[in-house]
């Protein structure tokens, strides 16, 4: 369902080349996770999943069921199924969380050409979801995600993953400033989602968070480019030898 | 006469001149007038090189004055009214004027008859003027709107909102303008609300989108002791029009006014609001909204006199200019030496929604008392690239997104009004300026 190949970036701004040949595969149903230390690209490799014209890319492409994605404006790649959870949610005054959310669900049926959802409908899944996510009603009468803790924020972007329902997910250090009990309700929200329809990229820092999203492949970042793939049991070995191996190795 | 003239020069200065040429010499308030267009014949329109219209230059954003207005076709505002007054149903009281002139047949206080007493201003005009002496002046010089109010005014409201009287439903004041020909309504409005009485008050203008006429009005307004009053002025004249306003707010002990200034259409806008406290424990949340497009050019300029101790203000104005358009914003609070232990926070924040558009923004604190809590902040910007990044990640157009952050960012001022359908009719003024279709549901 998505395929990446040979994916050269640079930041428009300054030129600096940050990844350097990616090349991967992610099948329907997958979850892949990819490792990798600081000033990797991994965050990079997401915005320009999501469509941040921040990043330029100089060479390759990205496939989408299909489709071109580099082509694709950043709300077309919402629509057509792309969804990005990301490190920092954004605040947003002024802007209610029940509209923003009732504006993004609409704006994507409406690019689909499907009806827009009716308030109640709305409304109905909105309570279901935020109920699984321990998102109180209370945070969702408020400007979104002003005020909210970093784990409401982060469940706060689980939340409009699955009202919007993306058959990709890319999750860009979603375990970041989390507690153990924050990134359990997170992950339970994810697992809650995974199925033979939807594929996750997984991206973090840490093995901790794949102890609860267990991934199917495990692939380092290195420099900009994936040194090393493996299974899950990948994962466990670098926490254990840390990323020095691959440090050393793209230097 | 004895008053250096200054040579009346531009067309809007010569039009003025011919307009007061042909006012009777039997008119009642002639001396009013006659002092007051003497200060306009010896300075002009104000212009860049006076201080306070340094950003507004009125000589030559003015390029015509047309002469006083003939009355509206009445069957035909009343149709408007109908169609498109958007704050009408809130009210439960309503004054209406058409091309400046008091229209009864379009009114109706019968609602609040026992409560507040009401005549148009054209009936003590008659009587030479003797009303005047019931509300605080200003020096016409100092102060040009005024000036060429008070040499041209025609009507307007006499409100009087008595002691105790608690309105249930907004009053509303409706000014329309009709017809194909341009002119010049000028209205004096003289509002008192007496001890403990509350009301909410909306002042509405409309007028056609292709006249270019020009639209004076003046508000000298008494808040008496603990009277609280909410004031709603929506500035939706047509894209040729030119409004200018001035109101001049006093407020008495324990008083609360709280004035929303909403202005989106004309092409030129001057509002003026010169506030004073004269009695202590009185709060005033002075707020309002710029929407300019196109060539277009608003102005609000505010002087906040804090003569009295133990007052508080909060004076929160946004700004959204797309396009080459230019809003301003002037916000002066002077604090007195007497006036201790006052309270007042100024923010200004402006949305360039385009690189051709320009805001002005001066802030002015001038503080003789030492024991106060005062403060101005001031922001200009565009639409932050990471928000709209994240909204269109989540599938929402850029257009659609913009408009969303422009609702957003007005809505942080709207909301301080505290009643939420009033709010509502104002963020639905902010979709039909952006041009957003209403969702029925």
């Amino acid at each position: 369902m998505l395929e990446i190949r040979n994916l050269h970036v640079r930041i428009a701004e300054d030129e600096t080349e940050i990844l350097r040949g990616i090349d991967l595969k992610i099948g329907k149903g997958e979850v892949h996770a990819i490792m990798g230390p600081n000033g990797s690209g991994k965050s990079t490799l997401s915005y320009v999943l999501a469509g941040k014209d921040d990043y330029e890319v100089t060479e390759g492409e990205i496939v989408f069921n299909g489709q071109n994605l580099l082509e694709m404006e950043p709300d077309e790649r919402a629509a057509a199924g792309v969804f990005l959870a990301f490190q920092y949610p954004i605040e947003i005054p002024g802007v209610g969380t029940m509209t923003f959310l009732k504006t993004a669900m609409n704006a994507q049926r409406k690019a689909r050409g499907e009806e827009e959802l009716t308030t109640p409908d709305f409304m109905r899944r909105v309570k279901e979801t935020a109920k699984m996510l321990h998102i109180s009603p209370d945070m969702l009468k408020r400007p979104l995600n002003v005020g909210f803790s970093g784990g409401e924020k982060k469940r706060n972007e689980i939340l409009q993953m699955a009202l919007l329902q993306p058959t990709l997910a890319v999750m860009d250090e979603t375990d970041s400033g989390l507690d153990i009990d924050a990134l359990k309700v997170v992950a339970d929200g994810v697992n809650a989602l995974r199925g033979s329809d939807r594929s996750f990229l997984v991206i973090t820092h840490y093995q901790r968070l794949l102890n609860h999203i267990v991934p199917d492949f495990v692939h380092v970042l290195s420099a900009g480019r994936i040194v090393r793939s493996g299974g899950k049991e990948l994962a466990l070995e670098l926490e254990e030898r840390g990323y020095a191996d691959y440090v050393g190795e793209a230097a | 006469m004895a008053t250096p003239t200054r040579l009346l020069e531009t067309a809007a200065e010569k039009a003025l001149a011919g307009h007061f040429e042909a006012i009777p010499e039997d008119d009642p308030i002639r001396d009013v007038r006659a002092t007051a267009f003497d200060v306009l014949k010896e300075k002009g329109l104000p212009h860049r090189r006076v201080e306070e219209w340094k950003y507004t230059d009125l000589r030559t954003l003015l390029k015509d004055v047309p002469a006083p207005a003939a009355p509206g076709d009445i069957e035909r505002a009343r149709a408007i009214l109908a169609e498109t007054d958007p704050l009408a149903d809130l009210a439960g009281s309503r004054i209406v004027f058409v091309n400046g002139h008091f229209v009864p047949s379009l009114s109706d206080m019968s609602a609040i008859a026992d409560q507040v007493e009401f005549a148009s201003l054209g009936r003590f005009l008659a009587d030479g003027g003797a009303i005047f002496e019931r509300f605080d002046m200003i020096d016409p010089a100092e102060a040009p709107i005024f000036a060429m109010n008070s040499a041209f005014m025609a009507d307007g409201a006499v409100i009087n909102i008595k002691a105790e009287a608690v309105l249930d439903k907004p009053l509303h004041l409706a000014h329309l303008f009709v017809g194909a020909d341009a002119g010049l309504q000028t209205l004096r409005n003289l509002v008192s609300i007496e001890s403990g009485a509350k009301a909410t008050i909306f002042e509405t203008y409309h007028g056609p989108d292709d006249v270019a006429y020009l639209t004076n009005t003046v508000s000298q307004v008494h808040v008496a002791d603990g009277a609280e009053v909410r004031w709603i002025k929506l500035v939706e004249e047509g894209g040729a029009a030119t409004h200018l306003g001035l109101a001049m707010p006093r407020l008495d002990a324990n008083a609360v006014f709280d004035p929303f200034t909403y202005t989106a259409g004309p092409v030129l806008t001057r509002n003026e609001m010169r506030l004073t406290f004269s009695g202590s424990h009185s709060n005033a949340g002075i707020r309002g909204a710029i929407l300019v497009r196109g060539n277009s050019h608003a102005d609000f300029t505010l002087f906040v006199d804090h003569a009295v101790p133990d007052c508080k203000s909060r004076e929160y104005f946004k700004s959204v200019i797309d396009d080459t358009a230019r809003a301003v914003f002037q916000g002066k609070i002077v604090v007195r030496p007497d006036a201790q232990r006052t309270d007042g926070q100024m923010m200004s924040q402006a949305l360039l929604l385009d690189e051709g558009g320009e805001f002005d923004n001066k802030p002015e604190l001038e503080i003789f008392a030492d024991d106060v809590v005062c403060a101005h902040g001031a922001t200009c910007g565009q639409i932050d690239e990471d928000v709209l990044f994240f909204l269109r990640s989540r599938g929402i157009g850029e257009e659609e997104a913009e408009q969303l952050l422009v609702q957003a960012f007005l809505a942080e001022a709207i909301e301080e009004i505290g009643d939420e359908a009033i709010e509502e009719v104002l963020e639905a003024r902010t979709r039909k300026w952006l041009g957003m279709t209403e969702v029925v549901e």
